[in-house]
């Protein structure tokens, strides 16, 4: 994303707006300008501000006698008065930032918008998560910090390493160079992102080896961790098996998504459910 | 959608917030799934919804491309939840967001009444969601648990803003703003009901909760954090 220094009057309304706080009045050339190694091309500023079509001219001029008379310009705060953003056509590498961070762009792995995961959103028909098996969605980043595929990397290479397989359908597996060692491409690794989420399946019995190795790599990268985990329900539509382990680790799960079960396979040549995974040990 | 996921607050703090979303999977039952999802969002306006949204489009309340400078005077703050069903142009994640647990339950019963074979989900507190497939006759099919904010947590904002910027899980909504906003209701230089409306336009899949968030920074007025 660029600004245009032609259009841009200095309001400042855009340095509150952008979610990693990459945007700021450079005091040299009076204009709001990008910090283009923070920005991770979410176009919140684009997309979620209204925009004018003000004269830039008109709005300095009067901008500086309210400035010289001291008084508050109060204006609506989600506006940019001249419409001086400008998205820029993204290459490789620059454009994962945007894949990884603008919620409209459907990620191309997986043709979903949002992080481009399905998780047990879909459980119903697509059978990811079955019963004696932990679905966990491991998320880096949220809420509005930020990552950089490196510090994912720790994580893809730890979980690779103890032989824990990744879910095929998710736009970050889609970057790993090898699988079996959870390495990421090279090219990407400094590129930083609104977030990303690692999504692993195992089998209940590993549910404590695996928080717990999340909690080990949390404590070297940095970022946040939001941490999801999903099961499918018994035949009673209750899950005695993953909440009781959470409570012993220590967990008090608050909120949750729940998958209603009314879902079913429509297309007329669909694929059947089975395992989509791919890793080390399978 | 894993951004209804993560929503800051205990289970207390969710009881006007009830995410009611539908969504297919590619190579499974997303032929001819628009029209489906399209009548998914046309059944939940008679049970007045707080906000109704699709992933590629956003909320009721979206931002203007060509903003009449009158509008810092009279800007209109009315959801249009027809706009969101009428720009419903592709399969994707469409959903609506209910400020009470009746409203989700009775919505629940005619989406399954309807039989749209779309996958439904509902997201908010556990024993909320729980109540709300009782209520509709439905056993779940599978659970997704938030267990929170891990790693490097001392780098997230303080609790009151925490709580209105997750509301948008994919991130849109800025910290920053939110604390802004927070600060311009204490100022008295917006009410509540104005401030709630800035945050909605930068939610881009319409999940955001007006009412919660009213409530909050109401709170947040009165309240240290």
């Amino acid at each position: 994303m660029r600004i245009n220094p032609n259009k841009c009057v200095a309001c400042g309304n855009c340095t509150y707006v952008c979610p990693m706080g990459a945007i700021y009045i450079d005091p040299v050339i009076k204009r709001a300008t990008v910090n283009r190694d923070e920005c991770v091309e979410c176009y919140a500023c684009f997309h979620g501000m209204s925009q004018e079509h003000l004269n830039p001219t008109m709005v300095r001029t009067m901008r500086r006698i309210f400035q010289f008379f001291r008084l508050r310009f109060d204006p609506e705060p989600d506006v940019c008065p001249t419409a001086a953003f400008e998205p820029e056509d993204l290459v490789w590498p620059r454009v994962v930032r945007r894949a990884f961070s603008d919620p409209r762009v459907p990620h191309e792995s997986t043709g979903v918008e949002g992080r481009g995961t399905e998780e047990v959103k879909t459980n119903d028909v697509t059978g990811r998560v079955g019963e004696g098996e932990v679905g966990f969605t491991i998320e880096f980043g949220r809420p509005g910090v930020g990552v950089r595929f490196h510090e994912i990397q720790k994580m893809t290479m730890a979980l690779a390493a103890a032989g824990i397989v990744f879910e095929k359908k998710n736009p970050v597996t889609t970057l790993l160079t090898d699988v079996a060692t959870g390495e990421i491409r090279g090219d990407i690794l400094d590129e930083k992102i609104m977030s990303a989420i690692v999504e692993i399946k195992v089998p209940v019995a590993r549910t404590e080896e695996v928080i717990r190795m999340v909690w080990e790599v949390e404590k070297q990268v940095d970022t946040v961790v939001s941490l999801g985990i999903g099961a499918r329900c018994d035949s009673s539509g209750e899950d005695n098996v993953v909440a009781p382990v959470l409570e012993r680790l220590g967990y008090h799960p608050q909120r949750a998504k729940t998958n209603t079960g009314l879902g079913r396979v429509t297309n007329v040549a669909a694929e059947a459910p089975g395992r989509e995974s791919v890793g080390a040990r399978q | 959608m894993t951004n209804t996921l993560h929503r800051y607050g205990d289970a207390e703090s969710f009881r006007d917030d009830y995410v009611v979303f539908a969504i297919c999977s590619r190579g499974k039952n997303e032929q001819g799934a628009l029209p489906r999802l399209r009548r998914f969002l046309e059944m939940a306006v008679p049970f007045a919804p707080v906000n109704l949204g699709d992933a590629r489009h956003g909320g009721a309340l979206r931002p203007s491309r060509s903003m009449n400078p009158t509008a810092h005077w009279h800007r209109d703050q009315t959801p249009d939840f027809q706009a969101v069903i009428d720009g419903l142009d592709a399969p994707t994640t469409v959903a609506a967001v209910f400020d009470n647990r009746v409203a989700a339950e009775d919505f629940l019963k005619t989406v399954r009444e309807a039989d749209l074979g779309l996958s439904v989900n509902i997201s908010t507190s556990i024993d909320g969601a729980e109540q709300c497939c009782f209520a509709a006759g439905i056993l779940r099919h599978s659970v997704g648990y938030s267990l929170g904010f891990e790693g490097k947590t001392e780098k997230l904002p303080n609790t009151q803003v925490l709580s209105v910027m997750t509301m948008c899980g994919h991130g849109m909504i800025a910290g920053s703003l939110a604390k802004k906003m927070i600060d311009w209701v204490k100022e008295g230089r917006r009410t509540p009901e104005q401030a709630v409306c800035y945050l909605a336009r930068f939610c881009s899949c319409g999940v955001f909760n007006p009412v919660r968030a009213r409530r909050i920074l109401e709170d947040a007025r009165h309240r240290t954090r």
